[in-house]
């Protein structure tokens, strides 16, 4: 019994990865992701690896073979900063990703399941969602001081609501399937029937979920350093890199405009990854964005 | 209908009492002594104590959240710390700058997503098809501020046809607001642009296949009259739905739009209190905001319910 379903799984397995390669978006989302990571996990091979150090005398070099990014008013080489930056940015992205998918997981089939935790749970995700996204992340993190952990927390706070209302809405709909019912008459308790056999099945949405997640995140966080409630600028992101940037804008256009292109190609490549995963694994899931 | 309003309005007071909760828990979350981190580094100990005082930070919680809730409900928000001015009052003064840049900011939404979509769909899997998802797919990766850096980079710094910053009022010089608002206008709506023209073209393409346009298209109709009278009117369910949200994401957008352009309404007032940890001013320009916005998507959902009756039995 639990060969065959093994096997039967991986074949289903195979199927989806095989429909995942031919979707086109998917292969260029993954293509533009794989690039950036690449970029950024060799940094010290592809750069000089001192993303800090400076150079007076090398101030406000445009982009050449050099210096193929140019460097800031302290002759700081950008390549090396946007590369060593998109750590930082990429990394705060990850957490917020990992906190969504545990508590989203967490609260959404505590919702979803336990119909008398439902109510509460699910009006206190509607307050938070009341807010605008940016607004609460933006709130948040000025209450919590400027960090990159604050950082991560107040996105957290913003897309968890959201990631436990997806969840929710395909813990209800599993939940009724004949198999639940069946395993219920066959003696299970709760919390085997929810770990066993409800959220796996409801792993696709949240999957296609965590992706768009991930794209907000590394926006967001944008936004955050560029207003001053992100990381000191010791560590360089990609916002902060543009918050600097910006007081150079009429003599060095690179300084702002090339950390804003990573930025661009990693949101893209994440979309595309995202909206691949959603034609392939949950054709009926509508545009969920906010 | 009006049993629904009733309905609305009560389902709307507990989250009300959520977020404005949220809103006084705020300065709770500040680390240390949130009038230390207000005084900045070179306030006397006699400065602090003054904040301490003036907050009602050196009262108990139970006497805070009291006071908090009843210059609420007079509509007393505190005062800001930097301005020394009610933060209420310094809200309405800037607020009508902020409206009419998110409304000219709505209206390109509208204009241009919609019409972006509605061809997407009409020539669904052509070349025009790809480069409208195209362009509506990086509309919604760019990072807006940093669009509007780019846009004086090239529209003010090189081209010098439009100014970097300012603001004129529409109703002073119609000319002026065209030209200091447009680039912040398109700043705001470029990600919004890009998400009404995917939702908009899906529900076109949704619409397209049903019975009652091949019917349509069956007894004759004109292929404009088949668009603009039979699929568009169905397919603007889901969008004017989500114009409600595009205006909420639009005003608190306006938080860096605003400080990228200088201009002077309420986004740029909010980001001025963040970077100077104007804490009254945050608190209560977050709670206006939020509440302001849930009033906004309660009039949407009664628009709507008024439109498709089938809303007000659910």
């Amino acid at each position: 019994m639990a060969t065959a379903s093994g096997l039967f799984l991986s074949e289903q397995n195979r199927f989806l990865v095989r429909r995942l390669l031919r979707n086109r978006a998917f292969v260029v989302g993954a293509t533009l992701v794989a690039i950036v990571l690449l970029a950024i996990l060799l940094a010290p091979v592809l750069t000089n690896g001192e993303p800090n150090r400076l150079a007076i005398r090398m101030r406000f070099r445009p982009p050449s073979g050099d210096f193929p990014f140019g460097t800031d008013n302290l002759g700081r080489d950008m390549f090396a900063r946007v590369l060593y930056g998109g750590r930082l940015s990429l990394e705060i992205g990850l957490w917020v990703v990992v906190l969504n998918a545990v508590f989203g997981i967490l609260l959404g089939a505590l919702a979803g399941y336990f119909q008398r935790l439902d109510g509460p749970l699910m009006r206190l995700a509607d307050a938070l969602m009341a807010f605008p996204s940016v607004l609460l992340a933006i709130g948040i993190a000025a209450a919590l001081g400027a960090s990159a952990t604050t950082a991560v927390i107040a996105l957290a706070v913003v897309y968890i609501p959201r990631t436990a209302r997806i969840l929710r809405a395909s813990v209800l709909v599993v939940r009724e399937l004949d198999y639940v019912h069946a395993s219920r008459a066959a003696g299970a308790n709760d919390w085997h029937i929810l770990f066993r056999h409800v959220l796996p099945n409801c792993m696709a949405p949240l999957l296609v979920q965590l992706s768009f997640v991930f794209a907000y995140a590394v926006l967001s966080e944008a936004v955050l350093s560029f207003l001053g409630l992100g990381a000191p600028p010791t560590v360089p992101s990609w916002g902060i890199l543009i918050a600097e940037g910006r007081s150079y804008i009429r003599e060095a256009w690179w300084l702002t405009v090339l950390p804003g292109t990573a930025i661009a190609i990693t949101v893209l490549g994440l979309n595309l990854l995202g909206d691949g995963l959603r034609d392939v694994l949950d054709p009926r899931m509508k545009i969920e964005q906010s | 209908m009006l049993a629904y309003l009733v309905k609305r309005l009560l389902q709307a007071i507990p989250i009300l009492a959520i977020v404005s909760l949220l809103s006084f828990g705020l300065i709770k979350l500040v680390p240390g002594d949130p009038a230390v981190v207000m005084g900045g580094t070179t306030a006397t100990f006699e400065e602090i104590e003054q904040i301490r005082r003036n907050l009602g930070l050196d009262r108990p919680v139970y006497v805070q959240i009291g006071a908090f809730y009843w210059n609420l409900l007079q509509g007393d928000l505190g005062n800001s710390l930097l301005l020394g001015q009610p933060v209420v009052g310094a809200i309405v003064e800037r607020l009508p700058v902020t409206l009419w840049l998110a409304s000219y900011a709505l209206a390109l939404t509208i204009v241009l997503g919609l019409a972006t979509g509605i061809i997407a769909a009409l020539q669904h899997n052509t070349w025009i098809d790809q480069v409208a998802t195209g362009i509506a797919l990086i509309g919604v990766s760019l990072p807006n501020f940093w669009l509007g850096l780019v846009m004086i980079v090239v529209f003010s710094v090189h081209l010098g046809w439009l100014p970097t910053s300012g603001y004129v009022a529409p109703t002073d010089d119609l000319a002026g607001f065209f030209r200091t608002a447009t680039m912040p206008a398109t700043a705001l709506a470029l990600l919004q642009i890009g998400l009404l023209t995917r939702i908009t073209r899906s529900a076109m393409l949704e619409v397209l296949r049903q019975d009652y346009v091949r019917t349509a298209r069956a007894k004759g109709l004109s292929e404009w009259s088949v668009v603009m009278k039979h699929a568009l009117a169905n397919a603007m369910i889901p969008v004017v739905t989500v114009i409600g949200l595009i205006f909420s994401v639009l005003i608190s957008g306006s938080i860096v739009i605003e400080t990228v352009f200088t201009v002077p309404g309420m986004g740029s007032l909010l980001g001025n209190a963040i970077l100077r940890r104007d804490y009254p001013m945050i608190q209560g320009g977050l709670l206006f905001v939020a509440a302001a916005l849930m009033m906004l998507n309660l009039a949407v959902d009664m628009l709507y319910a008024y439109f498709d009756p089938r809303v007000r039995v659910q």
